[in-house]
């Protein structure tokens, strides 16, 4: 405890010191790339109805939303005098911008990674070791997300002193949900403004993947006030929410307490966690930010899910349509477009949170759906 | 009696000037049955308080050999009643030795903490130790279990600064447990002279027996931490007696007996 709370009282007053907000903006357009485009997706939009937008997050430095709160995580690293790094990474995205921004600042940095989920993203291992980070292979438990977490999370308690523990999601102890919350918030705050300025009006609305939920939060956060905006996230339904191999904590779980959060959580009758199953590796947790849990329980968001087919439909589809490879997690959201856009109708708005982009997934995809796609 | 035979036990070894041997298993390692016949040796063997472990999925604060001995247990079957019921065989036998369960917080939140409470106190449990639920989230379990009379043991940690200890004096109950490193167990040695002051700052906040664990793994070491602690907690070190006896195709009983034989002397003569 004294470690979470040290960190959320470094938090506080980094948030509020307009000097560390100024130095991570400027990293933020300079480094990362920021803003990212609101772009409207013609053809898309012709197939399902409705006007789609995509918010690219895929565009950013290293391809994928979670650099954002990397460079917020180190920044508050350093001012709070931290000389080394920790991360648990699932497809490895958020090890990647971990890494990237250790690389930037000149930090050692640990990456604890399932050693399944080591096997099916490769890619994303080669790129952490150039960039110097150490990948160590979780072989505990079900060799995936949440042990590559509990083994970070030894990690930290045994270093506290000199390590940062820059956790991935919106998940963990707080104060970890609420500032991965306030990183992301940039994605859905610029994206209001670029709504608003392309449309002219609200949109009608919000959709994204949702694993630990941090894309998520981070683009419906700014709307929340903005009751018209329906706000959908879209879980992974594995091989279907009938089969017990799938990752959705809302729509399959039940309450719980994993890695310091309350909120919904995969597990067996007697409270053992149980494993997530995903084709995306990065939707493969058994929990779920807490905020969503309860987004979901004041009935302002609502939580849909998608199987492993139909996010490879969709993630064919978006690379047919728009020019664009998705990451695997954010075909989830792409789905879902059929209904999101059906209840919205042909003139209404439809911003998707595109978070990832989905060279790392090329190998899956490739031997999912075969050489022809 | 619950709760109170903690305090009976404590109060008795400190007559005698002595600390107390706690061994901690993980209930259900490597099998029920194999479980039982250690639990039902352990207090012949010396234990004065045991430590049973509530087998859990994901043990973020233990090290791989007790994250090993959840993982066969669960795989051999033991759930939150098996435990359960392993406690109340042991207090059948053993009316005086308090037990105490150790582990994680989801299992005992899906079963229902009132429902838990009463069952645990029906099972003959006098206390329950639980890694992960700070003291600013334990109030409604800690209401449970008074109103059953079990003890909520709190922790404290080398990172447990004056005010810290404030908080987890507030409600604490029975002993507190002083874990020795930063860190998960088993992977670091204890260093009593370094432990030292922590033990009697707690005690000193808490006005309760400490034990200390987390870094034990030999006698020499074991008897260090009895001159300085009211309880020497040991738990990797038989975990990985189980691991070892039963990769040659053993019966791990009487190595676990032996070891803890062996430690229990250590503490007892420790301050001889």
């Amino acid at each position: 405890m004294p470690l979470v709370l040290a960190l959320e009282a470094a938090y506080r007053q980094a948030k509020a010191d307009p000097a560390f907000q100024a130095e991570l903006s400027g990293y933020l357009t300079h480094y990362v790339g920021r803003p990212s485009p609101l772009y409207f997706a013609a053809r898309l939009s012709a197939h399902w109805g409705g006007r789609i937008w995509l918010k690219r997050e895929e565009l950013n430095h290293t391809g994928s939303h979670k650099i954002n709160k990397c460079m917020g995580q180190i920044l508050l690293a350093r001012r709070m005098g931290k000389t080394r790094i920790i991360a648990e990474t699932g497809a490895g995205q958020h090890g990647v911008a971990t890494a990237t921004a250790c690389a930037l600042f000149g930090l050692p940095c640990v990456v604890y990674m399932g050693a399944a989920d080591i096997e099916r993203q490769a890619p994303n291992v080669l790129r952490m070791r150039l960039l110097g980070a150490e990948v160590r292979p979780v072989t505990s438990g079900s060799a995936t997300l949440k042990d590559a977490m509990n083994e970070a999370l030894r990690d930290w308690v045994a270093n506290v002193a000199d390590t940062y523990y820059l956790i991935g999601s919106a998940a963990g102890p707080h104060p970890y949900p609420v500032m991965v919350r306030d990183f992301q918030t940039v994605i859905g705050r610029e994206a209001r403004a670029q709504v608003l300025e392309a449309e002219g009006r609200l949109p009608d609305a919000l959709v994204a993947c949702v694993g630990g939920g941090s894309n998520a939060i981070g683009l419906f956060h700014p709307f929340l006030a903005d009751e018209d905006v329906r706000l959908f996230g879209v879980e992974a339904a594995g091989e279907g929410m009938d089969s017990a191999r799938h990752a959705a904590a809302l729509n399959g779980g039940r309450p719980g307490v994993l890695h310091g959060s309350h909120s919904y959580l995969l597990q067996d009758a007697d409270g053992q966690v149980l494993e997530a199953h995903s084709i995306s590796a990065g939707l493969d947790y058994p929990g779920i930010g807490p905020e969503h849990a309860w987004l979901r329980a004041v009935g302002r968001a609502r939580y849909l899910t998608a199987t492993d087919a139909e996010a490879l439909e969709a993630f064919a589809l978006l690379a047919r349509l728009e020019g664009i490879l998705p990451a695997l997690e954010s075909a989830h959201a792409l789905a879902r477009l059929p209904e999101v856009a059906g209840e919205v109708g042909a003139e209404g708005i439809v911003v998707l949170g595109l978070s990832g982009r989905g060279d790392k997934d090329l190998d899956q995809v490739v031997s999912r759906l075969g050489a022809a796609t | 009696m619950s709760g109170a035979r903690i305090e009976a036990r404590f109060a008795a070894l400190a007559e005698e000037g002595r600390a107390a041997f706690a061994p901690y298993v993980v209930a259900g390692d490597p099998d029920g049955e194999t479980s039982w016949r250690i639990l039902e040796g352990l207090a012949g063997a010396g234990a004065d308080l045991i430590e049973l472990g509530l087998p859990f999925s994901d043990p973020m604060a233990d090290g791989p050999s007790i994250q090993r001995g959840a993982v066969r247990a669960l795989a051999a079957g033991m759930t939150v009643d098996g435990v359960l019921g392993l406690a109340r065989r042991f207090r059948d036998l053993d009316a005086a030795t308090p037990l105490v369960l150790m582990g994680y917080y989801n299992p005992i939140l899906n079963r229902g903490l009132e429902s838990f409470a009463a069952a645990a106190a029906a099972a003959g449990v006098d206390g329950l130790i639980v890694v992960d639920l700070p003291p600013e989230e334990a109030d409604p379990l800690a209401d449970a279990l008074d109103a059953h009379d079990i003890r909520l043991i709190r922790l404290a940690t080398p990172t447990t600064d004056e005010n810290r200890l404030q908080v987890i004096a507030r409600r604490a109950q029975g002993f507190v447990y002083v874990v020795s490193v930063a860190g998960v167990t088993g992977t670091r040695e204890a260093d009593p002279a370094a432990i030292s002051p922590l033990v009697s700052d707690v005690r000193g906040a808490c006005k309760l027996p400490v034990a200390v664990g987390f870094g034990i793994r030999t006698p020499t070491r074991a008897a260090e931490v009895a001159r300085i602690a009211d309880a020497a907690v040991l738990g990797t070190a038989l975990v990985d007696e189980i691991a070892a006896e039963i990769a040659l195709k053993r019966d791990p009983v009487p190595k676990v007996l032996a070891l803890a034989s062996a430690m229990a002397q250590a503490v007892r003569f420790a301050r001889a």
